[in-house]
């Protein structure tokens, strides 16, 4: 274990001053440290997507980002998604689209698509499978998922 | 106003899409310990020497367990008891379980795991279908390294093939395929009073995993409750291995007293998890000029890997399925499971089918081919209709939609059109459209006749809400959502009114396992059930409010009226109300067994299922003739499920069944190195399909009533995935006149074959 560190970041909004590990990764300050287990874990590696969150606006694996890159981050996850009582209407799409089984990479695919969706808010069918190509989901076949991700884009 | 047949929202979405349904991994006690395997580095060897010494002094260290600790049987009860919970004195797979640490810390227990010091003498190992039955193969069991066998005897092939003016004789082999549902299995154990343990987990079967904990800690199963988590997919890798995992966090949580979580990472879900079995098929059909089938012969051989877990049962139903949905009166079949020192193999959606079908589907389109005839046409002439027989002699009675499914995707898929508009592509990218037809029967049949039961236990509460608890599991397919629905025409109440109760052993008797795409008939009908009963109560007491005779009266949409006169009537609340004035009781237990089955094991004779679901799929492909690349345009594929309780639902099902088949067929492939190591343990090397590889899908539902199911259904989830190899398979010999036996077909092997023909 490395000397600890002072970190100053946001989370959903929320100002932390936290001391930790730096070689600690997002994903672990989120899930164990600061309890939003909305991010999930497939794979800790990189390969999978579920653990996606934006990063400065950015959609990025939180199991790749360490403690010493997050200073003065601006991290957003799934849990700071809606505002207050409202549901994203990306979570509303999934919904009505039928979009969801297991759920497990559902956290991550609606933040991928809320990166892809904030830079370019028209997407083609092609761009959002691109999109969220980095994304897996082994329940869906995507279908219902591209077709929120389109809905969303229409009714924004 | 019934919600049957309508695609209401999922109970679940809203949770799911906001990061707050609760899996295994985001749960947390005080005090709880973190626990880590230790997987064997060898693949077959004695255990000379487990040394935990080093281990057991890592800070943190709070218990380390191995075979020796085991105070119960060290046996996982599956079909078949032969793999251990810890290896005793031989690994027979690389990533065998060994030993377990829990610790304060994951870090410690990572610590530890690496200090466990175990010295092994290699033995010979037996790493294919192959080498696993020749003569002088070493004996990976006493029994021998066959784990089971099974035949089917009809007609007389000898006659059969006699009468045939064609004959073709040919071998197919697929690989493994790992479920990789994207929640890896995990299990949190937590000591109850008076001895007992509650184990919390990600699972399909929580009936097995009770019986696995009682078995490992010697305790009686009324002291074992198992909770399912929400259950971030399965596709039949969450059937039987849990128990193990489960079984060793219960030890671990036994000998400390504390809470304890085991969550595999991605590598070690990979390496023990169960896989879908590698097949050797050697098949042999004969057919008249005219198309029609008169003889089929079918030797049939499944790698089980090291233990048999469910293999047995996975082989007997390929073994049931193996000459697909047609007519043929003379049939012999032999199948063998065999053990090998790789990776023991189990459930995975199709359950032994899609090997099988990947090899009868290709021999009818060879089949079609030397005759000339439409491959379509081929499917339509030997088709299975209501009052025909199958392979096992069971005269099919009702609901039997296979013929309409042909009709209908071929039609929707312009199916004639494409064969010649695609035969004229002559340049590097050839189109190409093929075709394949299978069924599947539906429950486990014969072949699990003792799990042939399920309950359901339902209360209307003093509100009028409604629980329901059932021992069947969600695990993304949508039953609870399903289940809602049944139960919400059945009270004549509003979908928003039910809610399915996580599933927890103790709330219902043991209801058999979440498999074989069973949920919807075997708890669909126990709820029913406990409706049935709960109305009659209820029906004493409207009754007596509308002085109306029960019998006239109709339930419907959260009120009761008289039926000749509906404007005399009274809202479900208000009898409610009356009824828990009058203390009458309204809750109660339903129970379903499945309808009669039988298995003749000499003859291979039977009425193996209760009934039979039916689907065709049509694919096409692009290929691409430089590469050997192939891209799969569209996938229409046409079900017959009896009834689409919720066609949202079942359409998803299609879709994400024909991904997982796209994978199938193409891509994934898991790699062992010549000691019998998988070397491509992660999703960066074992590719499964993403958004960018998917195709054009055209989900068709066709609904022939089941009258024995709820509604009408007759069961889904495991179909979609079966026919879509063999059609992708079929289109790329449409497309390049090359015929692939082998799974999956990569662009190396197809390019190798276009190489040789050219
Ligand atoms: S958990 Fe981060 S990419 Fe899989
Ligand atoms: S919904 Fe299960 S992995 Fe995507």
């Amino acid at each position: 274990m490395s000397d600890l560190i002072n970190l100053n970041f946001t989370v959903n909004g929320e100002k932390k001053h936290i001391k930790l590990d730096p070689s600690m990764t997002l994903l672990e300050i989120l899930r164990n440290i600061l309890k939003l287990t909305g991010t999930k874990e497939g794979c800790g590696k990189g390969e999978c997507g579920s653990c996606t969150v934006l990063l400065n606006g950015k959609a990025v694996n939180a199991c790749l980002v360490i403690a010493s890159q997050l200073e003065e981050a601006e991290i957003i996850t799934i849990e700071g998604l809606g505002k207050g009582e409202e549901i994203h209407p990306i979570q509303k799409a999934f919904i009505e689209e039928g979009a969801v089984q297991c759920g497990f990479c559902i956290p991550g695919m609606i933040m991928s698509a809320k990166a892809l969706l904030d830079e370019n808010p028209h997407p083609s069918e092609e761009e959002i499978k691109w999109g969220i190509s980095g994304n897996l989901c082994r329940c869906t076949g995507y279908s219902k998922i591209v077709s929120a991700i389109e809905k969303a884009a229409k009714e924004r | 106003m019934s919600v049957v047949g309508k695609s209401v929202e999922r109970k679940d979405a809203l949770d799911k899409v906001l990061g707050l349904a609760q899996y295994v991994d985001d749960m947390h006690f005080d005090n709880m310990l973190i626990a880590k395997g230790v997987y064997s580095k060898e693949t077959y060897g004695k255990i000379i020497s487990i040394d935990i010494s080093k281990a057991e002094r890592v800070k943190g260290v709070v218990k380390i367990v191995t075979s020796k600790d085991i105070p119960g049987e060290n046996l996982v009860p599956i079909v078949r008891k032969d793999m251990p919970f810890l290896a005793e004195d031989v690994v027979r797979y690389y990533g065998e379980p060994v030993a377990y640490v829990a610790a304060e810390t994951i870090e410690a227990a990572e610590e530890a795991v690496k200090l466990v010091h175990i010295q092994y003498k290699p033995l010979e190992t037996v790493l294919s279908i192959e080498e696993s039955i020749k003569e002088k193969a070493p004996k990976i069991h006493p029994h021998g390294n066959i784990h089971k066998s099974y035949k089917i005897r009809k007609g007389d092939v000898a006659r059969g093939f006699s009468e045939a003016d064609i004959i073709i004789e040919n071998e197919y082999r697929t690989p493994h395929q790992e479920h990789s549902y994207l929640e890896t299995n995990g299990m949190l154990a937590v000591p109850a009073y008076e001895g007992g343990i509650t184990v919390y987990g990600s699972m399909q079967c929580p009936f097995y995993v009770q019986e696995g904990v009682a078995n490992i800690l010697n305790i009686p199963l009324n002291k074992v409750r198992i909770v399912q988590t929400v259950t971030g997919g399965g596709f039949g890798g969450k059937e039987d291995i849990p128990s193990l995992y489960a079984g060793n966090a219960a030890l671990l949580a036994y000998l400390t007293g504390r809470p304890v979580k085991l969550v595999l990472t991605r590598e070690e879900d990979f390496f023990t998890s169960s896989k879908r079995h590698p097949s050797l098929i050697k098949y042999k059909t004969g057919a008249r000029k005219d198309g029609t089938l008169t003889a089929i012969e079918v030797t049939y051989y499944l790698d089980g890997g090291a233990y048999s877990t469910l293999s047995p049962i996975v082989m007997w139903r390929g073994l049931i399925h193996a000459t697909g949905p047609y007519r043929c009166e003379n049939v012999r079949v032999d199948s063998h499971v065999v053990a090998t020192n790789r990776v023991h193999c189990g459930a995975f959606r199709g359950f032994g089918q899609p090997q099988v079908i990947f090899a009868h589907e290709s021999q009818m389109d060879i089949l079609a081919d030397k005759l000339q005839i439409d491959p379509a046409e081929i499917r339509r002439i030997n088709a299975v209709n209501v009052g025909d027989e199958t392979s096992t002699g069971q005269k099919l009675e009702t609901s039997v939609g296979l013929l309409e499914t042909i009709e209908k995707s071929v039609d929707k898929s312009e199916w004639q059109q494409k064969r010649s508009i695609y035969e004229q592509d002559k340049g590097d990218k050839r189109r190409g459209i093929g075709v394949s037809s299978c069924f599947y029967g539906v429950s486990l049949g014969a072949g699990g006749r003792k799990y042939e039961r399920s309950g359901a236990y339902v209360e209307i509460n003093r509100d009028s809400s409604v629980n329901v608890a059932v021992g069947t599991t969600e695990m993304g397919q949508g039953m609870r959502t399903v289940l809602s629905q049944i139960t919400a025409d059945a009270l004549g109440v509003k979908y928003e009114d039910i809610y399915i109760v996580p599933v927890d052993s103790t709330r219902v008797p043991d209801s058999g396992p979440t498999v074989a795409s069973r949920a919807t008939v075997m708890s669909g009908n126990a709820i029913r059930d406990a409706c049935r009963q709960l109305k009659e109560r209820l029906g004493k007491v409207a009754e007596e409010m509308l002085k109306i005779p029960r019998e006239v009266l109709v339930w419907d949409n959260d009120e009761v009226y008289f039926k000749q006169n509906p404007s005399v009537k009274l809202t479900f609340k208000s009898v409610i109300e009356e009824a828990y004035k009058r203390d009458v009781h309204l809750a109660t237990q339903g129970w379903f067994v499945a309808p009669y089955t039988t298995f003749d094991e000499e003859t291979g004779q039977g009425w193996c299922y209760f009934t039979y679901v039916y689907s065709t799929n049509v694919a096409e492909v692009e290929v691409d003739m430089t590469t050997g690349i192939v891209t799969v345009l569209k996938v229409t594929a046409a079900h017959d499920l009896g009834k689409a309780i919720n066609p949202a639902l079942v359409e998803g099902q299609i879709q994400g069944g024909v991904v997982q088949g796209i994978g199938y067929a193409l891509i994934e492939n898991l790699l062992y190195d010549k000691s019998g190591k998988m070397i491509n343990p992660n999703f960066s090397t074992y590719i499964i399909p993403t958004s960018v590889d998917t195709a054009v899908i055209d989900p068709i539902i066709v609904e022939h009533i089941y009258p024995d199911g709820p509604y009408g259904a007759k069961g889904f989830g495991e179909l979609p995935i079966i026919g879509v190899a063999p059609a992708i398979v079929n289109a790329v010999f449409h497309a390049t006149g090359v015929r692939m036996k082998e799974l999956p077909v990569t662009p190396e092997r197809l390019f190798s074959v276009i190489g040789e023909k050219k």
